[in-house]
């Protein structure tokens, strides 16, 4: 099978000091990929690489286009990678305000992509946002509200909602339940289970959150130091860590 | 100081706004940054469109400058005395008469030619400055043709309002490529834009310049389903009886009696001189007796 992104001795460095280097994998279709790791180990460094937002020094990210085969996504043009991000690709930003427009109404949150790749009826676009919206849990009856009057909760359901509703094949995922109380959060994991199962999603999802990468990833990256010192399936790696580090880390002697 | 150079500008400046206007002619509805320069009167008197006019006047051309419509305001008087002064160029109020037309907020109701140039002032020239702050996203949006913003824009309208509430200096696509802001003409205007004319647009403060060369595909951003509408006065206008003019809203007595007449004040003396006559109209010599 023919992997959905395939991933090739990465390296990215800030002057002199390692972002993160030496990454290697594949994701192939339908797969969730955790990457865990202490702070500063280079996780969002890596993510913001394979999404197309940070140039890498070395390395290559091959992507299975949908309508052309494999490419590579670090030398194409910026006007193919913006619209691979806007059409195959989703990125949920930790923060919701990076990933919302928070000038612009919920339903125009949603109708945004839409648009973007060209919707051009206003009552059908609207009818997506609301279905998309009543799928992240959000009453219709907030369409027309922005997503200032939301909770944190809520921002980043909609957020979520924003990206998906294009039906991309591949999610970027920064830490999408940091900053939650516990039990938003847990509402927010079931609700991102659901969808990925449900719509066959492939997802890259960095945490710092063991039950996050329990619950969603079928394989777990391990970074340390911009390097990634453990990979394997999820199970396997919690419950037989191998690195040092890792059995640390699963141990929660390490607070992460 | 008497001695000016012609129409005021140095001709290196002159060279340096041409270059400007070739480029953006060449790449219709592209915003060409051009390097501005002080001009003797404020920003908000259309320095852009006054240094577009000093860079494309020749000693052969005939001027004219309009303010909403109007030849005699202000504003229009004293950039048409500015050129008659420093260029020695004729003027007239009459658009079929004009080689080159300054405006600000509006286009001439009489169907531009073959030869004729329009000049616009232009307050903001990024239609995106609005939803997008950034100077250097609005660029990168521009290149990529990445315009979903612009609906997003429009569809926020119409969930507020019902209706695309958009009424001046509404946004439009340029020749399948370059979303472009008309300035702040009423949306009534726009179809105008599809024209024989060359039209030049230049901002002022924000250093740019761009342009449509005759006969360039202008079309108004809409949705299928709330189509773009250049609203029609429901009126004739009371001096001329037109009823395919823009008209103005005007007072005419303290009790608040309205009248409603256009806004091209040429086009409406023209007509009445014709005679056609509204149901508030005169003959436009005994409007002067
Ligand atoms: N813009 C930048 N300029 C310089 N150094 C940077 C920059 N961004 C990250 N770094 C450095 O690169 C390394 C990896 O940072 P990165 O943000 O990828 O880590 P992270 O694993 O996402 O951390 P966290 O869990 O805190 O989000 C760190 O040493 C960090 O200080
Ligand atoms: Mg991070
Ligand atoms: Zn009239």
């Amino acid at each position: 099978m023919t992997p959905l992104l395939s991933v090739k001795n990465i390296e990215k460095r800030y002057g002199a000091r390692i972002g993160c280097t030496g990454v290697n994998f594949d994701l192939f279709p339908g797969e969730v990929m955790g990457i865990v790791g202490e702070s500063g180990s280079g996780k969002s460094t890596l993510l913001n690489c394979l999404a197309g937002h940070l140039a890498p020094d070395q390395g290559s990210v091959t992507y299975d286009r949908t309508s052309t085969g494999p490419v590579d996504t670090v030398t194409m043009a910026e006007a193919e990678r913006r619209m691979l991000s806007r059409t195959e690709w989703a990125f949920v930003h930790q923060n919701p305000r990076d990933g919302l427009r928070m000038g612009v109404s919920a339903g125009g949150n949603v109708g945004e992509r839409l648009m973007a790749v060209g919707a051009r009826h206003y009552g059908n676009i609207r009818e997506t946002s609301t279905d998309w919206l009543g799928r992240v849990e959000i009453a219709d009856s907030r369409i027309d509200d922005r997503p200032s009057a939301f909770s944190g909760g809520m921002q980043q359901r909609l957020q979520i909602a924003r990206n998906l509703v294009t039906g991309p094949r591949l999610v970027f995922m920064d830490e999408p339940t940091g900053g939650l109380d516990v039990s938003v959060q847990a509402r927010l994991l079931d609700l991102l289970r659901g969808l990925v199962r449900e719509m066959g999603l492939s997802a890259i999802i960095v945490t710092h959150d063991l039950a996050v990468v329990r619950l969603l990833a079928d394989r777990l990256m391990v970074m340390k130091d911009g390097n990634v010192i453990e990979q394997g399936l999820t199970d396997q790696v919690l419950d037989d860590p191998q690195a040092a580090y890792t059995q640390l880390l699963v141990s929660s002697v390490l607070q992460v | 100081m008497s001695d000016y150079n012609f129409a005021y500008l140095d001709e290196q400046t002159k060279r340096m706004i041409r270059r400007a206007l070739l480029k953006a002619l060449a790449i219709p509805g592209y915003q060409v940054p051009f390097a501005s320069r002080e001009m003797p009167m404020p920003y908000g008197w259309g320095t852009g469109g006054v240094q577009v006019s000093a860079a494309t006047l020749t000693p052969e051309d005939t001027f004219k400058v309009i303010d909403q419509g109007a030849d005699d305001t202000t504003n229009a008087i004293s950039i048409r005395k500015f050129f008659e002064k420093t260029a020695n160029v004729g003027t007239s109020e009459k658009t079929e008469e004009a080689t080159i037309i300054q405006t600000r907020h509006r286009i001439p109701e009489t169907e531009l030619q073959e030869g004729q140039i329009l000049v616009y002032q232009v307050p903001i020239p990024e239609p995106l400055r609005f939803l997008e702050p950034r100077e250097t996203e609005t660029r990168r949006m521009h290149a990529l043709e990445d315009y979903g913003l612009m609906h997003v824009k429009l569809y926020e309208d119409i969930a507020r309002h019902g209706a695309i509430a958009t009424a001046y200096a509404y946004p439009v696509m340029v020749q399948d490529r370059y979303v472009m802001d008309p300035s702040p003409i009423p949306k009534f205007d726009n179809p105008k834009m599809e024209m024989a004319a060359i039209q030049l647009f230049g901002a002022g403060r924000e250093q740019r310049i761009y342009a449509l060369p005759p006969y360039t595909k202008v079309v108004s951003l809409d949705f299928e389903d709330h189509p773009f509408d250049p609203s029609k006065a429901e009126h004739p206008c009371a001096l001329c009886g037109a009823e395919d003019s823009y008209l103005d809203e005007v007072i005419t007595d303290d009790q608040g009696t309205r009248m409603y007449v256009c806004s091209d004040t040429d086009y409406c003396e023209s007509r009445r001189a014709t005679g056609h006559i509204g149901t508030e109209g005169t003959q436009p010599e005994e409007v002067f007796a």
